[in-house]
């Protein structure tokens, strides 16, 4: 086996990758698709079940509102065109955890048709957009497993009827890179519209990808196969380049690719057919007879466009040019709404979108991958206006930059205001004359000759002077208060 | 009122009598209960009933009357202890639902149909379930697992199917009402072949949850009954729109009972234009069916209404659509019959392996069939020119009938093309189907239909059906109620 980074490079100038990505989406919410079930995650094996999640006899599918609202607020956010009529539609296969024998999906009338996902800019500056062929609605099956009885097959219906969304992207992706940045986009415009959690960790968001390859100049498709069974953004762009070099082996030895389906082994980090079985399947797709046509107005089309949130394109702009930022600042700062909801707090209760935006790059993003919590979370501990009145504190010379570090990390664990941590822990600055008169009288008495050579207009003692006047306060003194007191005393 | 035999009182008399308090719910259920023996309804005999739990009903008709007894609010119940009987395809928590299939032999259901519900709320009580064709695919419940079920009037023939255990049930006199299902006549056919009344609904007039699939664009719970008033207090009990049926319509169901009122002049049907469709009476019709029919339609002329020729050309289609349409569906709606989860397993070497075993000898030879039909119908490469060619034409057939009804308020016509047949007469598939040819139209349209006795042919009963628009009960029941009254006049005469 090749080295996955190798492999581009090795067959660089004869053959191109091609790829098409078929991604489903969990859809966030409460109930299943078709009945009352709860969709939580991590109940005990089969509880969230009912006679129609079992395909019980004589059991209908009734469809779930809140499900509808979610695909269509996805399907606008990625510019598909919506259609006022789709239709349901059986796709029949057996397997143990499909209790219907078929699962509901749509067909020949999809949702949504069209619409693309960003995944950045040419060189030339011009937005590059991925193509996608449609959006479409369906239910999940259940899972099955393997590993928990020995000689067995258990199966678990907690998944089954729960609502996902297909997104099927043209075959448009060029590289494995390449969808990758297709794959981080999708994720985050899902995210935004508050769709799905988009996890392929949990598994709420599932990848397959079509790949083939052409010699370079060639229009026409090459025969693909479909790669399964990949479980993070990473392991899909080695999947495709592990087998973008196969199939190139397979061409250059004058051979035929055959068109099957894939599966991805991590652990070995190569893919092996599936069994053909599962590759040669009729599904006999007919419209669901259960479901009337799914029927929206283009009214209530376009209120659910109303209420799409800012798209993260838009809002990236949006903080570069509002705040000033770089695109490096603004490609953390919008990773999640969260985040981006975050920052925006801080820098308008602050003031300075700068020292906001470094505060919530570095610290806060450390702090929630420390913590592990989301920053849903997070900021119930860590309001935005407390962070900005911290940041205040710090520009207004009241605790010193250090200080802030120490006052910051009491914040995330105590949940405490900025002011009363750095009262209790005795860090607030001394900028009263007085005291800072006293240090400072104190410091000459002690370094006399040192004192005298200052006071004579030696500059190159400031520096260690305020030192001795910073560790007689205990640090609490305030710097620049400190030199100009020390100033003064220069003839 | 008769107290000695509450039996033979109509649904609505015996509910009355039983909301007023002068008759126990109790003593109701235990004349059933005892017509049910004295007829052999059970398997040793009319095999129409395969499972009972007398006890439990009676238990249930208990409760009806401690109901009375406290609040007082039996009166307001409509079908306050009336037996009923349930086609064993529709859900009950408390008596198997096999569909007539060794697939599901013993398979308790965990919830209850919507129609079952409703039934129980309305007072009526379960008296048990009916033998049908498996899954209710066949025209004369010779194909159930349970055995053939026997035509009361006649034991040599067949009820009809696939609700032909309702049917005979009925007509033996266990119950007034049952329900049955109809798919593409099965509630029509039997009545016609039993001489009792057959209602199949509009589509989406009658919750569908709870009943077990067989073709679902075409499926209707409909009720059986002995007289018109039976069935259409049935009807009106179970009818409504229902949360668990994306498929029902939310359309309110008027009193059906306006027909039985007389009117002063005596012509009921004054203004109603019935329709003769000259496709519903081929050149091949029996003579003696079409004499029948004609003396109908002469008896709807005396009670006020006009008759008025109309064509369906694309009626003869119907039956070939009907079995490409049919089988589809059911090849998806009986997937879920694996071993898998539920209801009888043969053990196999692998997962195919115990589907193949567990489906093979699970389903019969007609399910197999329709399955095997459904399946290739619906195959990459014959889609467009089966299922998709079918559900066009089903397209004209009904463009059929709502042209039809722009001249016409309802269709006269015969139910089927000849009485009931003998047991094992009939062993052609194809034969078989054609049975349905008067049928099937209205499931592939979705309008209401209904089937009545009118008279015999060699002691056999014949049915004349009353096909209506969508929506169109009110209009049909009135025709049939009419009609009915005629015909008792005429032999009272």
């Amino acid at each position: 086996m090749t080295a996955p980074d190798a492999t581009p490079r090795r067959w660089a100038g004869r053959y191109e990758l091609v790829v098409g990505l078929e991604v489903h989406v969990q859809l966030r919410t409460r109930t299943k698709a078709f009945c009352n079930c709860s969709t939580d995650f991590g109940a005990p094996p089969n509880a969230n079940t009912c006679p129609v999640c079992l395909g019980l006899p004589g059991t209908l599918p009734v469809l779930n509102y809140e499900a509808v609202v979610l695909a269509v607020r996805t399907a606008l956010a990625l510019g598909a065109d919506v259609h006022d009529v789709s239709v349901f539609a059986r796709k029949n296969y057996f397997y143990p955890d499909m209790p219907k024998g078929y699962q509901i999906s749509q067909f020949d009338r999809p949702l949504a048709t069209g619409g693309r996902v960003p995944i950045g800019e040419t060189t030339d500056g011009a937005p590059l957009d991925i193509a996608l062929t449609r959006v479409h609605m369906e239910d999940d099956a259940g899972k099955s497993v393997h590993d928990r009885f020995a000689g067995a097959t258990a199966v678990d219906l907690n998944r089954a009827g729960t609502p996902l969304i297909e997104i099927v992207s043209e075959p448009d992706l060029r590289s494995a890179a390449e969808a990758g940045a297709y794959l981080r986009s999708l994720k985050q415009i899902v995210e935004y519209v508050g769709a799905s959690d988009a996890s392929m960790e949990e598994g709420s968001l599932r990848v397959d990808a079509n790949v083939s390859a052409r010699p370079i100049g060639e229009t026409k498709l090459g025969t693909k196969t479909e790669i399964k069974n990949v479980n993070s953004f990473s392991a899909v762009e080695r999947a495709i380049e592990w087998e973008f070099d196969r199939q190139c082996g397979v061409l250059a030895g004058g051979g035929r690719v055959a068109q099957q389906t894939m599966l991805w082994d991590g652990n070995r980090g190569e893919c092996r057919p599936a069994r053909s079985k599962e590759d040669s399947h009729d599904y006999r797709y007919f419209p669901e007879p259960d479901l009337p046509p799914l029927i929206l107005t283009p009214e209530w089309i376009e209120a659910r466009r109303a209420e799409l949130p800012e798209l993260p394109a838009a809002r990236r702009t949006r903080l570069r040019e509002q705040f000033g930022l770089t695109i490096a600042d603004v490609e953390v700062l919008t990773a999640t709404p969260e985040i981006a909801d975050y920052f925006e707090s801080v820098a308008r209760v602050h003031g300075d979108a700068r020292v906001a935006a470094n505060w919530v790059r570095r610290d806060v993003l450390k702090a929630v991958n420390e913590t592990g919590r989301p920053i849903a979370e997070f900021q119930l501990q860590v309001r935005p206006a407390d962070l900005a009145a911290l940041l205040d504190m710090t520009r207004d010379g009241v605790v010193s930059g250090s200080a802030a570090s120490t006052i910051f990390t009491l914040m995330v664990r105590t949940g405490e205001a900025p002011r009363r941590i750095a009262e209790r822990e005795g860090l607030l600055q001394v900028s009263d004359d007085a005291p800072l008169r006293a240090w400072v009288d104190e410091v000459f008495a002690e370094h006399p000759a040192e004192a005298e050579r200052y006071m004579a207009g030696d500059r190159k003692l400031q520096g260690p002077l305020v030192g001795f006047v910073m560790k007689k306060s205990g640090g609490s003194a305030d710097p620049k208060k400190v030199n100009a007191l020390l100033a003064e005393r220069m003839r | 009122m008769s107290p000695h035999d509450p039996g033979s009182l109509p649904v609505a008399q015996l509910a009355a009598s039983v909301g007023a308090g002068r008759l126990g719910a109790t003593a109701a259920v235990q004349a059933s209960i005892d017509r049910a023996r004295d007829v052999g309804a059970g398997r040793d005999g009319l095999n129409a009933v395969i499972s009972s739990d007398d006890e439990a009903a009676l238990r249930a008709a208990e409760a009806v009357d401690a109901r009375r007894g406290d609040a007082g609010d039996a009166a307001a119940l409509r079908l306050a202890g009336v037996p009923v009987l349930l086609k064993d395809n529709i859900a009950t928590v408390d008596l198997p639902t096999t569909c007539g299939s060794r697939i599901l032999e013993g398979y308790v259901s965990p919830f209850e149909a919507t129609a079952v519900a409703r039934l129980r709320e309305a007072g009526a009580i379960v008296l048990g379930k009916t033998n049908m064709d498996e899954f209710a695919m066949g025209s004369s419940t010779e194909h159930s697992a349970y055995g053939p079920t026997l035509n009361p009037i006649d034991r040599t023939r067949v009820p009809g199917g696939s609700s032909g255990g309702s049917a005979a049930a009925v007509a033996a006199g266990v119950t007034r009402i049952a329900l049955g299902s109809d798919t593409g006549g099965s509630v029509r056919q039997p009545a016609a072949f039993c001489g009792v009344v057959g209602v199949k609904p509009t589509y989406g007039r009658v919750s569908r949850h709870g009943l077990v699939a067989f073709a679902s664009s075409l499926d209707q719970i409909g009720v059986l009954g002995r007289t018109v008033d039976d069935a259409a207090l049935g009807l009106e009990v179970i009818a409504g729109v229902d949360p668990l049926d994306a498929t029902s319509a939310d359309v309110p169901m008027p009193s059906l009972r306006g027909g039985l009122a007389h009117v002063s002049d005596g012509l009921p049907l004054r203004g109603l234009r019935v329709g003769r469709a000259k496709e519903y009476f081929p050149a091949g019709l029996d003579a003696r069916m079409r004499e029948q029919l004609d003396a109908a339609f002469a008896l709807l002329r005396v009670a006020g209404a006009q008759i008025v020729d109309v064509s369906l050309p694309h009626t003869e289609l119907a039956v070939p659509v009907y079995y490409v349409i049919a089988p589809a569906e059911a090849s998806s709606n009986l997937a879920r019959f694996d071993g898998a989860r539920y209801g009888a397993r043969r053990a196999g070497a692998g997962l195919r392996e115990m589907y193949e075993h567990t489906r093979s000898e699970g389903f019969g030879a007609e399910v197999t069939r329709r399955i095997l039909i459904g399946t290739y119908v619906l195959s990459a490469g014959y889609y467009d020119a089966y299922y998709r060619r079918a559900q066009e034409v089903r397209g004209l057939i009904a463009q059929d009938f709502s042209r039809a009804f722009d001249t016409v308020d309802v269709l006269l016509t015969p139910t089927t093309p000849t009485p009931a047949f003998a047991i094992g007469a009939v062993s052609d598939p194809y034969e078989m189907y054609l049975n349905d040819v008067f049928t099937v139209t209205a499931n592939l349209a979705g309008v209401p239909a209904m089937s009545l006795p009118i008279g015999h042919v060699d002691g056999l009963p014949v049915g004349a059906q009353i096909i209506a628009p969508h929506f169109g009960e009110p209009a049909m029941f009135r025709a049939a109620y009419a009609l009915e009254r005629a015909l008792a006049v005429e032999a009272a005469a």
